[in-house]
């Protein structure tokens, strides 16, 4: 037989790979008997590219499609055409009808599935939303890419420090000289001052500021003038202090009197800042009104490169990048300090610019360098919220694959009528779909209800974007994707059994589908211990916080804002004040008891040297009675008296500060400050104004009488404060006619000082209790399957003679097992995780081994708990009733 | 025969196995229709154009014997069934009546 030529071989594979099968033999057929009688014709190098040619005319979906299934084979009806592929919307609804049903026939596994992932769910989003918020800080800000802060890098003492506050020519210069500069704004750190109108007496909020500022930070001017801060006499008010001043009349025009001293005019009323906005204020006035208010000090800072008082932004022209300017900047405080003090310039001052996108979250600098700062509480709870999220899926997994050995049969039916892989698929991917999507909704419910407390807690305004597309857009996604993640395994693992084994025999899925189960169990307790962990470990750094000494007494002592007209009536207002008996003591100091808002340089000492006259001292200024009336007793020494004159050059020392400048017998010596002596006439002990984290810082009190910022009153003990405040109030009100009287008590300043860390605190508290909520709802369909599938084993058992004790001590022990070894586990995560964030304080606790064995003890009970009910109803289960049935 | 739609190449391909009767598969229409039509036939068109025809039920099929040429396999022979010669008819006849319907001005008027 001669050999007869033949069509490529791969062009027949391909044939043979993508053709129907049911159309495989004639088309190949074809294709051959077309070869040959080709090749007669033309020759066989055409027939064969012919051949090629009608290959690729081939590809068409008809002819590699499988055949239609056989019963729905139409005769020329209206389904001629139709496709039955896995997803049409027939099976679709048929997916989702069977999901429903298979919910609704186990309904306590439906309720665990359900409630669990919505409660991780809306976990998650509430989570998603604090953080939202926290990212979009500012971004309002029309200028938001081309604002940028003025910050300042010094060396005092050793350490390169990193502050807000420049001297006040800055800002000018900075537009003047260098056109990379769009525009400037000062500002002064803000303070609370009175608004007076007609009878209306408001404390405000608001900054001094320059005219630029409306522009640079596109503050939306409601009602007024586009340029308001332009004459230094004039007030632009937010819509809610307009509203609070005038209600509803026109304020544009009108005029308030600003601290009783002078009167503005309201030139514009702009919109309120939202409340993560970075600058905030209830008022604004023109920096300028500075000059024609306090002249003298004005003029001398106008000129003075060495106080660094105030701050400035700055918006930088479009296209210009920050590191240019940067470089261009950096020395111009350092060249004006050429003719200033040694001192000042060792401080190596070092300008430069910092992005208002950076101004919320990376806020914190060390040694002159950007540390981060609250980008990691934000980092923090987004893994704290994924960790929830993973809990509640792990749990969707868990109890799925568990009940696997129920559904195999159901698998196994379902492929034996010819059900294809990709139909069961679909179908386990539906029911997770369907749980998830009834969780969201859930969910939903659930963070409505739970949001105004949740913004309570955070003290945010955080809402649900209800009209927002892109809210629902992620949403969705969300869902699809934690519905696919949850049903991923259980749809690909129940979905590759093979029908013949199953239905032959039952397949004993538990011994190697247990293992994986094992560990997700293990990981779910796993976060949620590091959570438990961590939980305590924070509680226990905010209470050592708490317990610190104080060092004064903060009961009972109020401290109020002074104005010219307390200071001018000083003496009178506390002769007043003491006789009726309602207080104890009053003295002047220029910070509140709960703050010190001053440091300064240039002290001397016995062996001091010459650089330590830039070392900043923490400084009070006060007259008399200031421990006396702070609550604070002396180490050594006494306090400022009256009946010594010369204790108007005196000086009280903390113990930090008689550490710092090395002093053996502190009282009696003399020091300098700026040249002139001081007499160190007694020393105070480390009394807590700062971070109650924080080591306390040198401190000098010194005497200055005129140096004034507030009036601390320590309240008569034997005479309830609440009693006491309404009978002072009139004494306020007759010598400060225009201010409100408005009080701080000391304690609760100082309890503000916890805020963050109890924020922090309560939201990991929150978080991990549902976690271990969510874990033990897991936990608890498990073992009710556990408990479910050895029902016939407990039967046998207890007809043999097992106890109660017995039988539930079998069912406990493989849980235990798990939860040690999560415990095991977490713990070292949870302490390197700790460790990390106590770095952040001086003050701290060391973490002990107590709350290991605490958490490990309250796991273990808490496991068995849950373990228990669903062991004890097994173990009390009549053995005939479950070995009756085969 | 409502909602029965027969595209042309449909038609031409139903005409193709009726003409060819008792030997009406594949390759044989791929043959016939080139001929007749002046252009080269994809194979391809044909086979998908038959199988839509059967799954209209205007033709039957059965597998004929098997031959050398075909390296052993077997061909798919097609009838036109009594619907798919309906068809035909309906079609011939609209065809008939559009013709007889044309005016004589038309074409020019030189038609006969």
């Amino acid at each position: 037989m001669n050999r007869k030529p033949k069509a490529p071989r791969w062009a027949q594979s391909l044939l043979e790979r993508i053709t129907a099968p049911h159309l495989r033999e004639e088309i190949q057929g074809d294709m051959d008997e077309l070869f040959h009688k080709r090749g007669q014709r033309y020759g066989y190098a055409k027939a064969r590219l012919l051949y090629i040619v009608d290959l690729l005319l081939l590809l068409h979906p008809r002819l590699w499609r499988g055949e239609p299934t056989p019963q729905f084979k139409p005769r020329y009806s209206k389904f001629t055409d139709v496709p039955k592929p896995f997803l049409h919307p027939d099976m679709i609804r048929s997916y989702l009808t069977i999901a429903f049903r298979n919910l609704v026939k186990n309904k306590s596994y439906s309720a665990i599935n359900i409630g669990g992932l919505a409660v991780g769910m809306a976990v998650a989003m509430l989570i998603g939303l604090w953080i939202n918020d926290e990212v979009s800080a500012n971004k309002h800000h029309k200028n938001y890419d081309t604002l940028y802060q003025v910050k300042m890098n010094q060396t005092f003492d050793g350490r390169r420090g990193t502050q807000d506050a420049i001297p006040f020519p800055l800002g000018a210069e900075l537009k003047a000289k260098y056109p990379d500069f769009k525009a400037t704004a000062m500002c002064d750190w803000g303070s609370n001052r009175s608004l007076v109108v007609g009878n209306q007496k408001f404390l405000k909020d608001g900054h001094y500021i320059g005219q630029d500022a409306i522009d640079m930070f596109s503050l939306q001017v409601l009602n007024g003038d586009k340029n308001p801060l332009k004459e230094p006499y004039s007030i632009v008010l937010t819509d809610e202090t307009a509203q609070a001043l005038f209600g509803d009349q026109d304020p544009i025009g009108k005029t308030v009197r600003m601290d009783n001293t002078v009167d503005l005019k309201v030139t514009a009323v702009v919109a309120k800042q939202p409340k993560n906005a970075g600058l905030q204020f209830d008022y604004l006035v023109p920096w300028h009104l500075q000059a024609a208010q306090r002249t003298d000090y004005i003029k001398r800072a106008e000129a003075n490169w060495a106080d660094n008082s105030y701050q400035v932004f700055a918006q930088l022209r479009d296209g210009i990048t920050p590191e240019k300017t940067n470089a261009k900047i950096k020395d111009i405080v350092l060249k004006h300090l050429i003719n200033d003090e040694v001192t000042q310039k060792s401080t190596k001052p070092e300008v430069f610019i910092y992005p208002m996108a950076k101004w919320r979250l990376y806020s914190e600098f060390s040694e002159g360098k950007n540390t981060g700062g609250f980008i990691k509480y934000v980092r923090l709870f987004g893994i704290f919220g994924l960790f929830i999220l993973v809990i509640a899926c792990i749990n969707f997994m868990n109890l799925s694959t568990a009940r696997s050995e129920k559904r195999a049969k159901e698998v196994g039916v379902r492929k034996a009528i010819g059900s294809g892989r990709e139909q069961l698929i679909c179908q386990f991917l539906s029911e997770s779909l369907l749980i998830a999507l009834m969780a969201l909704v859930l969910a939903l419910g659930l963070v409505f209800i739970v949001l105004p407390y949740f913004n309570t807690l955070t003290e945010k305004q955080l809402v649900l974007q209800i009209g927002n597309p892109l809210f629902w857009g992620i949403l969705l996604i969300f869902t699809l994707f934690t519905g696919l993640l949850a049903g991923s395994y259980p749809a690909l693992y129940l979905s590759s059994f093979n029908p013949v084994k199953i239905l032959k025999g039952g397949v004993h899925v538990g011994k190697n589908a247990s293992l994986p189960r094992k560990i997700l169990v293990v990981v779910q307790f796993t976060f949620s211990i590091v959570l438990m962990i961590g939980t305590i470990i924070i509680y226990q750094q905010i209470q050592h916080g708490k317990n610190r000494p104080v060092g004064f007494n903060n009961k009972g002592l109020i401290s109020v804002n002074s104005s010219n007209d307390l200071i001018d009536h000083f003496e009178p207002l506390r002769a007043e004040l003491l006789a009726s008996g309602m207080v104890s003591s009053i003295c002047k100091t220029n910070s509140p008891p709960t703050q010190i808002w001053s440091s300064n340089n240039g002290w001397e000492w016995k062996g001091s040297m010459p650089n330590d006259k830039s070392v900043g001292f923490k400084t009070i200024a006060t007259s008399y009675d200031y421990t006396k009336t702070i609550g604070i007793k002396l180490k050594e020494g006494r306090d400022f008296s009256r009946d010594f004159s010369t204790d108007s050059v005196g000086v009280l020392l903390n113990e930090a500060a008689v550490k710092r400048m090395g002093l053996k017998h502190p009282v009696g010596e003399l020091v300098k400050w700026n040249g002139s002596d001081r007499i160190v006439v007694g020393v105070l002990p480390d009394i807590m104004m700062e971070s109650p984290y924080r080591a306390v810082s040198p401190l000098t009190v010194i005497f200055e009488k005129d140096w004034v910022g507030t009036i601390s009153v320590r309240i008569n003990p034997n005479v309830a404060p609440s009693e006491a405040i309404k009978r002072i109030t009139p004494i306020f009100d007759k010598y400060n006619p225009g201010f409100p009287f408005d009080y701080k008590f000391a304690d609760m300043e100082y309890e503000k000082k916890f805020n963050y860390e109890e924020l922090i605190g309560n939201l990991s508290a929150i978080v991990s209790l549902l976690a271990i909520f969510i874990s033990c709802l897991g936990l608890f369909g498990l073992a009710s399957f556990m408990a479910e599938q050895r029902t016939k084993e407990i039967g046998i058992r207890k007809v043999l003679g097992a106890s109660v004790t017995n039988l539930w001590g079998l069912l406990s022990k493989d849980f235990v097992q798990l939860v040690i070894l999560s415990c095991l586990i977490a713990s070292p995560i949870a302490w390197y995780a700790m460790k990390q964030w106590l770095e952040s304080y001086t003050y701290k606790i060391t973490i002990g081994v107590g709350v290991f064995i605490v958490v490990l003890i309250l796991a273990l009970a808490i496991t068995l708990l849950t373990i228990s009910y669903q062991a004890i109803k097994a173990a009390l289960l009549n053995p005939v009733r479950s070995l009756k049935s085969e | 025969m409502k909602g029965t739609q027969l595209g042309e190449f449909e038609e031409l391909v139903l005409l193709t196995i009726a003409l060819l009767y008792d030997d009406a598969y594949s390759v044989a229409v791929v043959e016939e229709l080139g001929q007749r039509l002046e252009r080269p036939m994809s194979l391809g068109a044909v086979h998908r154009t038959m199988q839509r025809l059967e799954e209209k039920g205007l033709v039957n099929s059965r597998f004929g014997e098997s031959t050398a040429e075909r390296g052993g396999r077997r061909k798919r022979l097609f009838t036109v069934t009594a619907a798919g010669e309906q068809v035909l008819q309906e079609a011939r006849r609209i065809r008939n009546d559009l013709w007889a319907d044309i005016p004589k001005a038309a074409f020019g008027g030189g038609v006969a």
